[in-house]
């Protein structure tokens, strides 16, 4: 398993990234942690459905997002990755959009190269597949990455995709994000194997297991990944081993069915944590520099929060927008009839 | 034709390439469009249709073929879920513009799973359109529009009349709208309605009933995502007797929902229940059981003539 970064902050070998960049993952995970406070808070106030927290997971999802070139490249999510999409372009107030039932305001805009988060398990990975094959077909340069998780791994659509990726060479970065906790059931249960990154090599390509609480070898990784993706080399498959700290989502409650010390030990080496300690002794980071960039991370939130709560929540036409680019006569029959009856109740 | 006009458009499907696939359908495709638009895929049916989504949102026009429906079941979470909802769930940013094609039907002695009529599972749901040519001509030019359309087709082939049915082609571009039925014989007495194989067994029955004098009417649906109301309730109330005629199992199918849309839409013209022909509850048998399970021209006449009696 590749670590640069070891849980003291210790870097072990050359940094791969500049303090620019690192300045931008500190940015995006301390950005993380906000969102995921605020979605959690605003699921209890009702005012959004549900909400999965990213805690535990940043470096792998930000490590592995900062790697892509958000205009040359795509990424098609799972979904708990949000500050990867914001980095990948996603406008905030999109995402809180998203998250607090303004459809039409959490739309992913023309332009930027993100699919929609994906709820099926498993079922956005031969899409991936099809998105880096059009980039090949096209001879555009770009890659396609790919999140999903451990339990992801178990399923159908996992094999397919890696096997048709393998075969056809597509620009692919397969990102296995193994938080070790598929809602309650644990990875030992997903599998026998011990070494999920063990799996590519059965598809004809390369496997990496990363230390996914280690921002720079996920970002390290990934960046050969695409590397490699980019010169035509095919699909890699890297296993981020990290830590679910926080509940599946909204609605669980982990403490039915896992110990709160292997929660507090996988909490020790935060991965937030390493990388401040890191920065501050490379003079590029303090805790003055820290306050400020949360003020204004939270002054983002807040009014970002604010505008998409004004914004007015879908009424029931549309139902039947975007069902088929032009809606077949007997829809059309449907929608006068549901919202007529509609109507008539609120009368 | 379409490969030509629109170098966006490849095809790819187990054994579509050197082959041409089981019935031959994609033959000399290969040969003429070459490696970048032919693709053979491995064995795995729901990477071919979820990966000819990503090849839809990164600007390909896919045509992929899945060997027999009845193999869709490997492949159904990529088909309804995900090509059917990209549009809905992504609030009109992607869409695809993803034809698939699939065999199916009974009478060719094929082995278990590789008739089975499943289609009306693709009307429950919503975004895909599911097309059922009888016809050559239909064949083609609804072909034409499904690659066309910028959603996804889920386009059905009956395989017992890739070898029995002839008929004329037009030349040239000759779409056919999707959505609209087709009466293909006028008739006073009696409506039979039906899509895909069953077409010709009602024409055959017409036939059959024309000589005791009885003048019956057939409507080849032609798709029933989107179900083409207007023809269709014209036709029912044209004659006020109705008969469906469907291969797939009883309960559930799409000839429930011929009924059903009859009855509410057209009830005061009917004479007669609305009655239905079908294969029963079953799984489907061996084949030298399939004639005696699939919906029979004396079946699909007991039934008219009951509706005629009433």
């Amino acid at each position: 398993m590749r670590t640069l970064l070891d849980r003291e902050g210790t870097l072990h070998g050359n940094c791969p990234m500049s303090p620019e960049q690192i300045v931008e993952a500190l940015r995006l995970m301390l950005q993380s942690r906000a969102l995921d406070d605020l979605g959690t808070k605003l699921q209890r106030l009702n005012l959004v459905g549900v909400y999965s927290p990213v805690q535990g997971q940043e470096a792998a999802v930000v490590g592995s997002a900062m790697a892509l070139d958000p205009a040359r490249d795509w990424m098609i999510p799972a979904s708990r990755e949000q500050p990867a999409w914001l980095h990948h372009a996603l406008p905030l107030e999109n995402l809180l959009a998203l998250y607090m039932g303004r459809i039409e305001q959490g739309r992913i805009p023309d332009g930027v190269n993100l699919l929609p988060r994906q709820q099926s398990i498993a079922s956005q990975l031969p899409h991936a597949v099809g998105v880096a094959w059009a980039l090949k077909l096209r001879r555009q340069p770009g890659v396609a990455l790919v999140y999903f998780g451990d339990g992801a791994s178990s399923e159908g659509d996992f094999h397919e995709a890696a096997n048709l990726a393998g075969v056809q060479r597509v620009p692919l970065v397969f990102l296995l994000i193994n938080n070790r906790w598929a809602i309650s059931t644990p990875v030992s249960k997903q599998t026998a194997a011990e070494d999920l990154s063990a799996r590519a090599p059965g598809y004809g390509f390369p496997g990496v297991a990363v230390d996914g609480d280690d921002l720079f070898a996920v970002y390290s990784a990934t960046k050969e990944a695409v590397d490699r993706a980019l010169s035509g080399a095919g699909p890699t498959l890297i296993e981020a081993r990290t830590y679910r700290i926080g509940f599946h989502n909204t609605s669980d409650n982990p403490r039915e069915y896992r110990d709160d010390s292997e929660v507090a030990a996988a909490a020790a080496h935060d991965p937030l944590e390493r990388v401040r300690r890191y920065a501050t002794n490379a003079g590029i980071w303090s805790p003055e520099e820290e306050a400020a960039v949360k003020a204004e991370i939270d002054a983002e939130l807040d009014a970002a929060q604010r505008k998409v709560a004004s914004l007015p929540r879908p009424g029931p036409e549309a139902i039947f927008d975007h069902v088929y680019e032009t809606l077949p006569p007997r829809l059309r029959r449907q929608r006068a009839r549901l919202l007529e009856s509609i109507a008539r109740s609120e009368r | 034709m379409e490969m030509e006009r629109d170098e966006r458009v490849i095809v790819l499907g187990e054994d579509v390439g050197k082959l041409g696939g089981v019935f031959r359908v994609t033959r000399g495709l290969l040969e003429r469009f070459g490696h970048e638009r032919v693709f053979d895929t491995p064995l795995a049916e729901a990477s071919i249709a979820g990966a000819s989504l990503g090849l839809a949102l990164g600007g390909m026009v896919p045509v992929a073929e899945i060997q027999f429906l009845g193999f869709t079941h490997q492949a159904f979470h990529q088909i309804g879920p995900q090509l059917g909802r990209i549009r809905f769930r992504s609030r009109g940013r992607f869409h695809a513009q993803v034809t698939i094609r699939a065999p199916f039907g009974g009478r060719s002695r094929t082995p278990e799973f590789h008739p089975d009529a499943i289609e009306a599972q693709f009307t429950q749901t919503p975004g895909v359109k599911v097309v059922c040519p009888a016809f050559p001509d239909d064949a083609k030019g609804l072909l034409l529009s499904a690659i066309r359309d910028p959603d996804p087709v889920l386009y059905l082939e009956p395989e017992k009349l890739y070898r029995t049915v002839t008929g004329p082609v037009p030349e040239g571009d000759t779409p056919v709208p999707i959505g609209s039925a087709r009466l293909v014989r006028q008739g006073s007495d009696l409506t039979l309605v039906a899509w895909s194989a069953a077409v010709h067994f009602c024409l055959a029955a017409a036939d059959a009933l024309a000589k005791d004098g009885v003048s019956v009417a057939v409507l080849d649906l032609r798709s029933i995502v989107p179900l083409d109301i207007d023809a269709l309730v014209q036709a029912a109330s044209a004659t006020g007797k109705v008969v469906v005629v469907q291969e797939a199992p009883l309960t559930g199918g799409f000839g429930a929902e011929v009924a059903a849309t009859i009855q509410e839409e057209a009830f005061m013209s009917l004479d007669a229940p609305v009655r239905r022909v079908a294969a029963p509850d079953t799984p489907y048998p061996p084949g030298a059981l399939e004639d005696h399970y699939l919906p029979s021209l004396e079946r699909v006449l007991a039934a008219a003539r009951a509706v005629l009696g009433f």
